[in-house]
């Protein structure tokens, strides 16, 4: 896609045609970040132009971002990280092997895992709400931050699995063949062979998971009870008081929960399609 | 590693024979054993608790009061709320999904064109994907603030509205309004994925089926309608349903804009499923088996619709 993308660039004039399309299409990704220029306008937005009715405020005031960090934000920030983090080790560490096992052997059973696969992939916490407010009550984990890696790497598993398994299946098996012969054991020439090259798959996996784990809302919402275990999704909702909404506060931390998660995903933008539609697409 | 094992004296093979068989049938455990635990632990053992929670009496401060038979599915069928938000979850499943395949068969259309900066306009376009829904929901929310909220000034300046702080200034005020906007912000975050996904089927169409569509002297709107869109078919239809499901699952758009008020008048199920578990568990659970019911089906259609075009796992 970049290639594509890319290559007419060279080129010194541009059609009409083309012109007119990039005049639209620079219209629509405006609309598209509108909402996120908003949020980052309204966080530096001083106190008391709050209120305005104005696009713009006459000066920004970044005091928000600074003393936001007395509000407990950090704490939540640490969770939200610790949530994501987690997820994600938890998720590589167990598809990678269930990715390269699939791709690589044929085995009584395989079949069956990977529909279950595909199933869990289409599968969304909410539906089972219940069941996993139950289960982990009577794990008593309720208001634990490991009860939310598991259910964030549970249901994001699915995708890391079809992905890598993807990415392993593209790998000549003759290569890791060559690494037996030289004396490798099956473990040895996965680490300095395949995943090597499988690391494109690895790391959309990684990023795919962690931005899923960390936008995550209604099971964060539901295993929590305390504002000290509640990640940033949740936890910024206490800015929105019964009769008052501390908007400013509110909006430095949309801010920094969000912008950064935008910029990683658009390192593997061209690759989460494939993953979400499960080979079903070409 | 395995042939030299078979290739060992014959009697020694005989003694070691069956460990090794053992062995080789617990390798694919060893593998996909934990991946699969953790499906089993997360995803499929709750629903197993759910359904057995919709057949117990429980009470709201969480004691297991005994078995309840049919009696929460018929508090729930008896909920006076519940025909409005069966017939606004069908509404907002179906215009959200038409509204956002529509439009991302556009504008797949159009990023598939070739113009300068096509790069950074697509990667725009991302941003609400990205994004947490709530954090979406939540700036909607403030632009549409009946007081100061970005929309009306836009609105106002445009003449299209008299004066701030009124009836029609405060769109998540009244229900039909409020849910009408909420279909807006879930059509907003649905229209990436469904752009790229499309785009994905646009570029996996051979360009030569275009060249013979010319050379018989097809025009645009033709080759679209007879060329494009029948070959774009699968990517469609596998773009539609995993919308059909994420709009039915859709929780935070309702959640941050109005909490599904005024009353329950712009909830849908699965914000009512939210609503219930607070003092009504079984209830709740009840609510949730129905909704687990439609997923299943939509996830029947879906393996039905994407197995045909995949070859073979």
């Amino acid at each position: 896609m970049s290639a594509v993308a890319s290559a007419p660039v060279r080129r010194a004039t541009w059609p009409v045609h083309s012109l007119i399309c990039a005049g639209i299409a620079y219209i629509v990704a405006t609309i598209f970040l509108l909402p996120y220029i908003e949020m980052i306008i309204s966080a530096v937005r001083p106190a008391d132009q709050m209120l305005d009715r104005n696009f713009l405020p006459t000066y920004f005031n970044v005091e928000s971002f600074i003393d936001i960090w007395s509000t407990g934000f950090g704490n939540n920030l640490r969770i939200s990280l610790e949530v994501a983090g987690g997820s994600t080790i938890l998720v590589l560490l167990v598809a990678i092997p269930a990715a390269y096992y699939t791709a690589r052997q044929r085995f009584r059973g395989r079949g069956a895992f990977m529909l279950l696969v595909l199933v869990t992939q289409m599968f969304q916490p909410t539906a089972m709400l219940v069941g996993i407010y139950r289960e982990f009550l009577s794990f008593g984990m309720i208001d634990t931050v490991s009860s939310l890696i598991l259910v964030n790497a549970g249901f994001n598993m699915a995708f890391a699995v079809w992905i890598m398994n993807a990415y392993v299946a593209a790998i000549p098996q003759e290569l890791e063949e060559a690494a037996f012969i030289d004396g490798s054991t099956r473990l040895g020439a996965l680490f300095r062979i395949t995943l090597p090259l499988a690391l494109p798959g690895i790391v959309t996996a990684l990023i795919f998971t962690f931005i899923a784990a960390w936008n995550e809302f209604i099971v964060a919402l539901t295993l929590t009870t305390s504002s000290a275990t509640e990640p940033l999704t949740v936890a910024l909702n206490s800015y929105i008081g019964q009769y008052q909404v501390d908007w400013r506060h509110l909006f430095a931390g949309s801010v920094i929960a969000t912008i950064p998660v935008i910029i990683l995903f658009a390192l593997i933008e061209g690759k989460v399609v494939g993953g979400l539609t499960a080979g079903s697409i070409k | 590693m395995s042939i030299s094992a078979a290739r060992d004296e014959p009697v020694v093979a005989r003694t070691r024979r069956p460990p090794l068989k053992l062995a080789a049938r617990l390798a694919p455990l060893v593998w996909v054993g934990p991946a699969m635990a953790l499906i089993v632990v997360v995803v499929l053992w709750p629903v197993v608790i759910m359904i057995e929670t919709a057949f117990q009496h429980i009470s709201p401060d969480g004691f297991i009061l005994g078995w309840a038979g049919w009696r929460n599915f018929v508090y729930l069928w008896e909920e006076p709320d519940l025909p409005g938000i069966l017939i606004r979850t069908g509404i907002w499943v179906g215009t959200v999904v038409v509204g956002t395949m529509l439009i991302s068969l556009a504008l797949a259309q159009l990023f598939n064109q070739k113009f300068p900066g096509r790069r950074f306009a697509r990667w725009a376009l991302i941003a609400p994907w990205a994004a947490s829904v709530v954090m979406t929901a939540i700036v909607f929310r403030w632009a549409l603030d009946a007081n100061n909220g970005i929309i009306n000034v836009v609105l106002y300046d445009l003449g299209l509205l008299h004066r701030f702080n009124t009836d029609a200034a405060d769109w998540l005020g009244t229900p039909g309004s409020a849910f009408a906007w909420m279909i807006v912000v879930a059509i907003y975050v649905s229209v990436p994925f469904s752009t790229y996904a499309l785009l994905a089927g646009l570029q996996g169409i051979p360009s030569d089926v275009y060249e013979a569509a010319r050379v018989d002297g097809a025009g645009a709107w033709r080759t679209y309608f007879k060329i494009t869109l029948p070959l774009l078919r699968p990517a469609f239809i596998v773009a539609l349903l995993i919308n059909v499901m994420n709009v039915f699952n859709s929780f935070p758009i309702i959640w941050e804009m109005t909490r599904g008020g005024p009353g329950h008048q712009t909830s849908t199920t699965t914000t009512f499923m939210y609503q219930l578990k607070e003092s009504y568990i079984g209830e709740s659970a009840a609510m949730s088996v129905v909704n687990f019911g439609l997923v299943v089906v939509i996830v029947a259609i879906y393996l039905r619709a994407t197995v045909w075009n995949r070859e073979p796992v």
